[in-house]
């Protein structure tokens, strides 16, 4: 039987080894000195869903280790006509050696990897998960941090519609680290807990924050509400991250942020742009993280 | 016609109390005897050895999908009705959401036509309301007439109190039983999956539990005001079946169902985003999937029915969210019952000719069916309770796959069909 390739396709899957593997390895990535690892090989990016981060990140990543890169939008291509995931998928299969892909529906990279035989990489699907993105919050943490082994990290705010928050939940997980959940019951439901091992939930914000080594904000997702009501004066009043609530975490906290980042909602400016704010970090940190990941998925044999 | 033997089985016919060997003649198309093994009086054109099989009155699907009119790139009557003879199931009862809805007599005598080619009975539930809009309500009179047993908006529930009431009361009037989808669509939102701890971890948005037995909970309260028979489709939670006992102490005329798939899988099944499990309702929690499997014990649950519901590949390998709802299960529903329930040792053969025939037929009102006490309809379903065998979707004989019991051992098969009288499926 052929062996399956290697896809990344959520936290889950991984053990802590492999994860510190590729952590490992994003310290020695640095998209200013190019590399040829991946010389010759074709990248598409294959994007359901508008992002500026993530897939200049993946993009740059890629050229950096030599292969070129190819962006479909799917509001530009024959997927905007009708084309399904699979008929998109083994198209693409045929001319590229491995899919970067970002879909709003959660499971889609699981459907393309059943489908296809090339490596999947998730970059971001529905409200599942959100691997890359998880892999670079522990490495900005780690440069930071000694270890993630006993850290309370907080997460705070639209955890419901959050593929990073569950996605991240997983890894910090995994590493060791208390994980806090804060938010109103209709952004973070009870079922949360059964997440991962080590999730707590704590509702008020206060008492989450309190002792914490990480605070992660997340932004309210707006578009993904669907008809739930959310009372944006209460919520700024209830979760918004300003100086006097950041001063209840450790001294030496640090304040991330997947992005993008609504100033004024989730976090006032003088958080966002305080020096324990590691926000652009995280960007940069994006580039080497997915470096790591596409060297290890792709960077063996041909 | 012709006489049929069937020589050396074990009859079992709950209607009659029936549970002992017998040899039974089928003459014309009706039963003409049954007899002490060896003993029968009548001569027969034909003899079927049946010799450690059970012979049981012909099952009756109250909820199947055949997709005709309309949508016959899914299944089309004769081929959901070959699907339903190689179940077991001697009568189905065809759902309405047909294009176009069969919500007049017109439809509902188009379905019952000769030229569609049907192996086995079809029974339609013919719509509740005019197109299934949910407003007015169509002829019921006259769906009858033409040969509806039940009036149903299956998919799209009736949702609006004043027209349930108005539905409740003419069904009752007409002598029709109204068969209630129960989903209360402005909570469930067309969700793919049952909500809690798996539709969180996978990102998918759920179905609460509420949005079925609150429907379930009104229903009960409108029939106990308008009088009338209330059949609960596929009841998928453990709330539900506490509603359908309530209703039932207060006296309320109310009946439920189950498919198999609710009493065998949990929402679990969706954790790698497999649209097999895609149906609706969704599977629901363990403690759900119990209770299901108490209520088939405890008799709460009236009725096993498949929800049969076609779909092609193209409109199941997509993504989670996007993908149909629903997967046949017209050929497994048998095994899955005796895997789960009898071969366990839950429940009596009697129990389960009582779930898949003799209640169902008495739901939709089948005279002379769902019993093979003399003069009775020569429907008979024979099988085998005890062979162990694996279901291989490629072979099936509906014109959809889109089941999760590809290679699934089982326990119990089906190994004749007779339809008035007719050999409509055998593997004697």
């Amino acid at each position: 039987m052929k062996a399956k390739p290697r896809s990344l396709l959520g936290i889950e899957p991984l053990d802590s080894r492999q994860i510190l593997e590729i952590l490992a390895l994003a310290k020695r990535m640095n998209p200013t000195r190019p590399r040829t690892t991946l010389r010759g090989r074709r990248i598409a990016l294959l994007f359901y869903e508008n992002s500026t981060r993530t897939r200049t990140s993946f993009e740059i990543a890629a050229k950096s280790l030599g292969a070129s890169t190819v962006v479909i939008h799917a509001t530009t291509a024959s997927i905007e006509k009708g084309e399904s995931l699979k008929d998109t998928g083994r198209t693409l299969q045929s001319i590229v050696d491995a899919i970067v892909i970002r879909h709003p529906s959660s499971g889609a990279p699981v459907l393309l990897s059943r489908l296809i035989d090339i490596p999947i990489v998730n970059a971001g699907d529905g409200m599942h998960a959100h691997p890359s993105q998880a892999l670079l919050d522990a490495f900005t943490i780690l440069n930071h941090k000694k270890s993630l082994k006993g850290l309370k990290i907080v997460t705070i705010g639209d955890i419901f519609h959050s593929r990073v928050a569950r996605s991240d939940a997983h890894l910090f997980s995994k590493l060791g680290a208390r994980v806090v959940f804060c938010g109103p019951d209709v952004l973070l439901p009870d079922s949360a807990l059964e997440l991962a091992p080590g999730v707590e939930i704590v509702r008020d914000m206060d008492e989450a924050i309190h002792g914490a080594d990480v605070v992660m904000m997340l932004r309210v997702q707006q578009e993904r509400l669907s008809g739930m009501q959310i009372n944006v004066d209460e919520y700024i009043r209830r979760y918004q991250l300003t100086a006097a609530k950041l001063k209840l975490a450790k001294k030496d906290a640090i304040v991330m942020h997947p992005g993008p980042m609504i100033r004024g909602m989730e976090m006032t400016d003088e958080v966002a742009d305080c020096p324990q704010s590691v926000v652009l970090e995280q960007v940069l940190n994006g580039v080497k993280v997915r470096m790591a990941i596409l060297t290890t998925l792709l960077g063996g044999k041909r | 016609m012709s006489t049929i033997l069937l020589q050396g089985g074990h009859l079992i016919d709950p209607a009659k109390g029936f549970d002992r060997p017998a040899d039974v003649v089928l003459r014309d198309g009706y039963v003409e005897e049954i007899a002490e093994p060896g003993k029968a009086k009548a001569t027969a054109d034909e003899t079927l050895d049946v010799r450690g099989l059970v012979v049981a009155p012909g099952f009756v699907d109250l909820h199947v999908h055949l997709r005709e009119p309309g949508q016959t790139h899914k299944e089309s009557i004769a081929t959901g009705t070959a699907a339903a003879a190689a179940g077991g199931f001697a009568s189905v009862c065809a759902m309405p959401n047909t294009r176009p809805i069969n919500d007049s007599p017109a439809v509902t005598r188009w379905m019952r036509d000769e030229e569609r080619g049907a192996v086995v009975n079809v029974f339609p539930v013919a719509a509740a309301t005019v197109g299934s809009l949910g407003e007015k309500l169509s002829d019921y009179r006259g769906l009858k007439r033409a040969g509806a047993v039940a009036i149903s908006d299956d998919g799209r529930p009736i949702l609006d109190d004043h027209v349930m009431r108005e539905a409740l009361a003419l069904a009752a009037k007409v002598g029709l039983p109204v068969i209630q989808h129960a989903e209360d669509t402005k909570l469930s939102r067309g969700n793919p999956m049952n909500e809690g701890a798996t539709s969180f971890k996978l990102g998918l948005r759920g179905q609460p539990s509420a949005s079925e037995w609150q429907m379930v909970e009104r229903d009960i309260r409108l029939a106990s005001q308008e009088g009338g028979r209330l059949h609960v489709a596929h009841v998928s939670t453990a709330k539900s079946l506490e509603m359908v006992r309530l209703g039932r102490a207060s006296h309320v005329n109310v009946t439920a169902e189950v498919t198999p798939h609710h009493f065998l899988f949990t929402e679990e099944s969706c954790s790698d985003y497999d649209t097999r499990y895609k149906m609706n309702p969704p599977l629901r929690t363990a403690a759900d999937r119990d209770a299901m499997l108490a209520g088939l014990i405890d008799g709460t649950i009236d009725a096993i029915a498949t929800d049969h519901a076609p779909h092609a590949l193209f409109e199941k390998e997509v993504e989670f969210d996007k993908a149909a709802f629903g997967i046949t299960g017209l050929e497994i529903a048998l095994a899955a019952t005796i895997t789960a329930l009898h071969h366990t040792g839950k429940i009596s053969l009697t129990r389960v000719v009582e779930l898949l025939s003799t209640n169902p037929a008495k739901i939709v009102g089948l005279a002379g069916r769902g019993t093979l006490a003399e003069g009775s309809v020569a429907d008979v379903t024979i099988f085998d309770p005890e062979k162990r065998w694996t279901y291989e979707v490629a072979q099936t004989l509906s014109r959809s796959r889109n089941c999760p019991y590809g290679g699934m051992q089982f326990y119990g098969k089906v190994r004749a069909t007779i339809v008035s009288g007719k050999i409509v499926f055998t593997e004697l």
